[in-house]
């Protein structure tokens, strides 16, 4: 259960937390275009689920 | 179209309700109990299984696992078979989940108290309750996950994709944390060691904060704020946002828990960046919470559920804005190892998970009661009685902590250290006081809870089964059919097994850039040839030390600060802790650092302290171990940890346990006789106290001895 050191050093490792910047950054900017790019009735069909009151018509008018 | 008819099951949320309440209380009052050992050492009660060490550990553990744990499953069950239209997959499978962890908190209670820890805190039980705890998480994911493949509701609402996010990131926490080899069936030894040690115990720990005490819970607030305040929550599109950036945000700032530690600067500032960027998907949580009152503050004034809710959710802003900031290398240089670091969890805790569970359970309460509650006036009782408690409790600490540090750090103007360590800890004791008077606040509040609960449940009936109907789903095809040309979110919203792939990947990819490099990469830990193995008696010292949870109070780990190594010596460098499986780096000086102890003081004055610490240091608020003198080691089992050690990569020489008994008892001889010499007592060299002693004298002194010549010659070539 030894653990082995592999690697005397990494190089470049002053790259990382520009790299870890730059992924999620990318990933946050995707996440916020999507959200936007929603239709307005599909958040309000999606916001409503947990209310009692929502009735599952979306669902219903396919079957 | 045909309506299917089915029930949803009240009676697990109602069992979960009530194990909520109970274990509250036990949490509340051992952290009250505990609290009251750091005004009263005489509340330690003279007793192993009394002392602070012990106590504290159950109620962090009561607290997290017991209460807010209960609390997650009372919510979640009750949530998603709603938001799903179906009942719980499996009612044989929701009865084990519930017994088998009531049965865990039990064991956790028992073996915590007992001294049966792995010595990492809110991981410290034991390898087979950890395989209890695997076991019956595994069991709670099945029935959620299938509760969930077998839904009438197409779309999986956000609430769920917290669930489902919790149960994926905890399952992979607890398992790589508690990788351990076990020496007898209640004793094991961390399989990483050192630094790695710790970078692997804060990716868990901080994330037992992230993954335990607040996504799950923001699952809870999406679902029982809207449904407390009739209307829906205020932005799905920032839920959005705030769900996947969060969880792919947090996994990463553990080391933040590290800093100006051994971790290497890399991980650190890791940990920083991270943490910094996480106040924007918290803060998103925390408005959209707020947000979703707009225009109903009205209803708050009237509405204790919504006014706990409230306090709750403000809470939470509170805390994980506050977190970002501790996280700043200049001010975790202040706040780090004091009480400033309990102040702000317990906002959290107290503020954000207790007051949202309060507001679920009176919510849910006389929901499944078919009633209302017992007395308005008692629930606002609680609110205000609770809310002054939260206030009583942090702002002592706050001003605690802030000023034990600049204690710390002051130096005459001759230059040397102004205060001893002792005077820093009486010096607060005033604050001490009244956040005990603010645990005992809360404690009461929460027994007016139970009084009212107990008096609604008492004239409603509980709805076992509530009778529900709803569509069948649609099959999948024809969803996707509809949905044509939607975002591909929409698609994976539909998706839970994907959904929780995602998720994992998501969340593994902080921890493998941090673990794998710190593991891999030597420059890490730089060696350093004069730290050598512990000896056999070292060893069962180390155990004691593990076993009585030293680590709560004291820190292994003098930081590169001016007055820590004035205090305590040489900072701690990563390469002295290479052998030590588990660390012992501690995160609170409740007590001082004793990373260097070891030589700083005679054999005689470590004896006279252990059996009464106010001998040694007046006013000292240490628990006594008295019975240190008259308990002995398990001799026997000394060639068995050596094995153990070796199997870790402890590089004892091949066949020493043949030999390791022999060097425990001629190490234990000469420190039974240097007592003799220095007190006129006779001491049993076998005595739990020899053992402590040959430890603390140990830590931190290999650094002063001379590398071995073969070592010496090496660098000179």
């Amino acid at each position: 259960m030894k653990f082995i050191n592999h690697l005397e050093t990494i190089t470049g490792i002053s790259i990382f937390p520009f790299l870890a910047l730059m992924i999620f950054f990318l990933f946050f900017a995707g996440v916020i275009i999507y959200a936007f790019a929603l239709r307005g009735e599909t958040v309000d069909e999606l916001k409503n689920l947990p209310l009692e009151n929502h009735k599952d018509e979306t669902d219903a008018e396919i079957i | 179209m045909q309506l299917e008819k089915f029930s949803y099951d009240n009676k697990i949320v109602k069992m979960f309700a009530y194990a909520t309440i109970l274990w509250g209380i036990v949490g509340f009052i051992v952290g009250l109990l505990a609290a009251l050992q750091l005004v009263f050492p005489a509340m330690n009660f003279n007793m192993a299984e009394t002392s602070y060490g012990r106590v504290r550990p159950l109620h962090t553990n009561a607290a997290i696992f017991a209460f807010v744990g209960n609390g997650i499953f009372m919510g979640v069950y009750y949530s998603l078979q709603r938001l799903c239209k179906a009942r719980m997959w499996s009612d044989g499978l929701s009865k084990f989940h519930f017994w088998g962890w009531q049965t865990i908190i039990v064991a956790a209670a028992v073996t915590l108290l007992a001294g049966f820890t792995q010595g990492k805190e809110y991981a410290e039980l034991e390898w087979p309750i950890d395989i209890a705890i695997a076991v019956v998480w595994v069991v709670f994911g099945i029935n959620m996950m299938m509760t969930i493949i077998k839904r009438r509701e197409s779309h999986l609402y956000v609430a769920i994709w917290f669930y489902i996010a919790t149960w994926v990131t905890v399952a992979m926490l607890h398992i790589v944390n508690s990788g351990a080899i076990p020496l007898h069936f209640m004793k094991s030894y961390s399989i990483y060691a050192g630094m790695q040690d710790a970078l692997v115990q804060w990716w868990y720990g901080h994330n037992a904060v992230a993954f335990f005490l607040t996504t799950p819970y923001l699952g809870l607030m999406y679902y029982f704020l809207p449904k407390a305040a009739n209307r829906p929550i205020y932005s799905y599109r920032l839920s959005i946002i705030h769900f996947w950036a969060l969880i792919f945000i947090y996994i990463w700032a553990g080391p933040h828990h590290l800093l100006y530690t051994s971790l290497p600067d890399w991980a650190q500032s890791l940990g920083v960046v991270f943490s910094i960027m996480l106040i924007f998907p918290s803060w998103g949580g925390m408005i959209n919470g707020l947000f979703t009152l707009r225009g109903a503050w009205d209803k708050v004034r009237e509405d204790p559920v919504l006014k706990f809710m409230v306090v709750a959710v403000t809470a939470y802003g509170m805390a994980t804005f506050e977190g970002p900031m501790l996280s700043l290398k200049n001010v975790n240089a202040i706040s780090h190892y004091t009480d400033w670091t309990v102040a702000h969890v317990h906002i959290g805790t107290l503020g954000w998970n207790g007051f949202l569970t309060f507001g679920v359970l009176y919510w849910i309460i006389p929901k499944i009661f078919q009633t209302k509650m017992f007395s308005t006036k008692l629930m606002n009782a609680h609110f205000w009685i609770g809310t002054l408690g939260i206030l009583f409790y942090a702002i002592p600490l706050y001003w605690a902590g802030w000023t034990q540090s600049i204690m710390w750090k002051t130096f005459t103007a001759d230059g040397i250290l102004q205060y001893n360590f002792l005077e820093t800890v009486t010096h607060i004791l005033p604050m001490y006081a009244l956040r005990a008077f603010g645990g005992f606040l809360y404690l009461i509040g929460a027994l007016i809870m139970v009084y009212n609960i107990i008096k609604t449940v008492q004239q409603g009936s509980l709805l076992d089964n509530e009778d529900a109907e709803a569509a069948p789903r649609p099959a999948m095809a024809a969803i996707d059919e509809k949905y044509k040309g939607a975002h591909w979110h929409r698609w994976i919203e539909r998706r839970p097994i994907q959904l929780l792939v995602l998720s994992l990947v998501l969340v593994s990819i902080g921890g493998l850039v941090q673990i794998v490099p710190a593991f891999l990469v030597k420059s890490n830990v730089p060696t350093i040839e004069s730290v050598q193995p512990y000896t056999p008696l070292e060893l069962h010292g180390r155990d004691i030390y593990i076993k009585d949870g030293c680590y709560n109070c004291h820190s292994q780990m003098i930081r590169p600060f001016r007055d820590e190594v004035a205090r305590y010596g040489d900072y701690s460098k990563a390469g002295e802790f290479v052998y030590d499986h588990p660390f012992q780096w501690g995160s609170k000086r409740t007590g001082p650092d004793l990373h260097r102890v070891g030589g700083k003081y005679p054999d005689s004055w470590h004896y006279y302290h252990m059996i009464d610490p106010q001998s040694m240091a007046p006013g000292s608020i240490m628990p006594a171990y008295p019975w240190y003198v008259t308990k002995e080691i398990n001799v026997d089992l000394t060639p068995r940890m050596i094995r153990v050690m070796q199997r870790l990569g402890v590089p004892y020489p091949e066949g020493y346990e043949d030999q390791a008994i022999d060097d425990l008892m001629e190490q234990a001889n000469a420190i039974a006789a240097n007592l003799k010499e220095q007190t006129g007592e006779e001491v049993l060299p076998t005595s739990e106290m020899v053992a402590i002693i040959a430890y603390l004298q140990r830590l931190g002194t290999d650094v002063r001895k001379e590398a071995p010549r073969a070592a010496q010659e090496e660098e000179t070539e």
